[in-house]
């Protein structure tokens, strides 16, 4: 059985974390460089805030060690804030993070907390709930593989190792999204 | 339950394991963002100027808040006064990101709290006890927060208030189902709120400690207490060196449990706010709703 690593530095990681219960797969948390030294064989980084993740990463000096990790192939998902920090752009932002996935994506797309909104869209061949709070969007899907779209513009995407949604599949009961990612980690898709 | 409302407590559950700090310009905003605030309340005064200006104090002028939504990508939080929902309608038409319906500001009703079902914008409150988190719970709060004493720097009310919630919310968990019918009617609250309480262990929504808070140490202490993260008032901006001491805090949140890692984010950060001893003020403002 896999294990995989939680991003635990802000924001909804416990959401994530039953998700992986939920599932049967093992899970610890990443919150300081120490954390790392276990073995893992997928790493999740959740929604929260970007800005603060980003920061914290660096801080705490986990961004290179995790950063090798990912262009090394070790299999990656991220959610909302975790999908921006896999992008190799933003718009309107010079800011970049991990830029693991030839993708351009908007922070706050859809505007402010009265812009979040709850819809069933497909995902990966399968109609799933999804949960968009403050959420980015894939303006330009680039070099990855859309695996959602929502009102037209791209929710989730894969590239390679790396799998990330714009929604929350932790926020819902569905677990589509998370089986996807562990069949990732497993070699399956 | 409304979509609009589960949308709402969703987006607390994204600010966890993170620090909301009080902003008086863009500017402040600004250093508060790069220092990795989850989210930023937007006042025209922090709450210790509050306590030395006295007089009423109201919401702020929509355009400073207008200034500091622009200024930043995190969500931007205002607070109205008690009971004032014309404050709240004004807040949620210029799409703030939650309201904080605060007793900070000098309460506007000082029976009823705003009906905040009636809003689609989101709203957290102080509480001293379960009672009162459940009370605001049923009035549509998505997020709950510790009362504290704001303005104060003296963190001893905000612990009070999230030991006691603690301990009633433990206390529930080992009440019989038609014990808790008597319950309910202890904490003046819902039903429905106190059973959820009794089988989960823990509120409905997410509960942040504010009120008080000024080193990283003292954030540590209310997340080992239990909250799921910090607003830090006065303590940053009153400070010797308000970057260095946020970034500090931030930092603290997210490891606070390892002692060696908060010694050395608690290292050489200037002077923190002076701080007022509780006995030392004549106003507490946790005392305002309940």
């Amino acid at each position: 059985m896999s294990v995989i690593a939680v991003l635990a530095l802000q924001g909804a990681f416990a959401e994530h974390e039953k998700m992986l219960d939920q599932l049967g797969a093992e899970h610890f948390e990443i919150r300081q460089l120490a954390d790392i030294d276990r073995s893992f064989d997928g790493l999740i980084i959740p929604g929260g805030e970007s800005t603060v993740q980003g920061k914290l990463l660096r801080d705490l000096g986990l961004f290179e060690p995790l950063n090798k990790l990912i262009s090394g192939g070790l299999p990656i998902f991220g959610t909302c804030a975790g999908m921006i920090l896999l992008a190799d752009k933003l718009e309107n932002d010079s800011e970049h993070y991990f830029s693991a996935m030839p993708m351009t994506v908007k922070r706050n797309a859809y505007g402010r907390q009265l812009g979040s909104f709850y819809t069933e869209s497909e995902f990966a061949g399968s109609v799933i709930p999804m949960t968009f709070i403050r959420a980015p969007y894939i303006a330009d899907i680039g070099g990855c593989e859309k695996l959602a779209e929502v009102d037209g513009k791209a929710a989730a995407a894969r590239y390679k190792n790396c799998l990330a949604a714009a929604f929350h599949p932790e926020l819902n009961e569905d677990l589509t999204v998370h089986k996807y990612f562990l069949d990732m980690v497993a070699g399956k898709v | 339950m409304s979509k609009q409302y589960e949308l709402n407590k969703n987006l607390a559950q994204m600010l966890k394991g993170g620090v909301i700090m009080d902003v008086t310009t863009p500017e402040q905003a600004k250093i508060a963002e790069a220092a990795g605030a989850c989210a930023v309340m937007a006042l025209e005064r922090i709450p210790a100027d509050i306590r030395a200006a006295g007089g009423v104090s109201r919401m702020s002028d929509p355009k400073m808040i207008k200034g500091i939504q622009q200024a930043v990508s995190i969500p931007v939080m205002a607070k109205c006064r008690i009971g004032h929902f014309a404050e709240a309608q004004i807040l949620e038409a210029i799409e703030i990101d939650y309201i904080d319906e605060s007793e900070v500001l000098s309460p506007a009703d000082d029976v009823y709290h705003i009906d905040k079902r009636k809003f689609k914008v989101p709203f957290v409150c102080g509480a001293k006890d379960l009672g009162e988190a459940l009370r605001r719970i049923s009035e549509g709060a998505s997020m709950i927060r510790t009362k504290g004493e704001p303005g104060t720097g003296d963190v001893v009310q905000a612990v009070t208030h999230m030991r006691k919630m603690q301990s009633e919310m433990r206390r529930l968990s080992s009440l019989s189902e038609d014990e808790l019918f008597e319950a309910a009617k202890q904490l003046r609250s819902p039903y429905e709120l106190v059973k959820y309480v009794a089988e989960n262990g823990k509120l409905p929504v997410v509960n942040f400690a504010a009120g008080g808070v000024a080193t990283p140490a003292d954030a540590a202490l209310m997340m080992q207490l239990g909250a799921e993260g910090v607003f830090v008032g006065s303590g940053i901006f009153k400070s010797g060196n308000p970057e260095k001491r946020a970034s500090a805090i931030v930092k603290a949140v997210t490891n606070y449990t390892d002692a060696k890692m908060l010694a050395e984010f608690s290292e050489d950060l200037g002077e923190a706010m002076v701080g007022i001893n509780k006995d030392e003020i004549e106003l507490l403002m946790a005392e305002r709703g309940k």
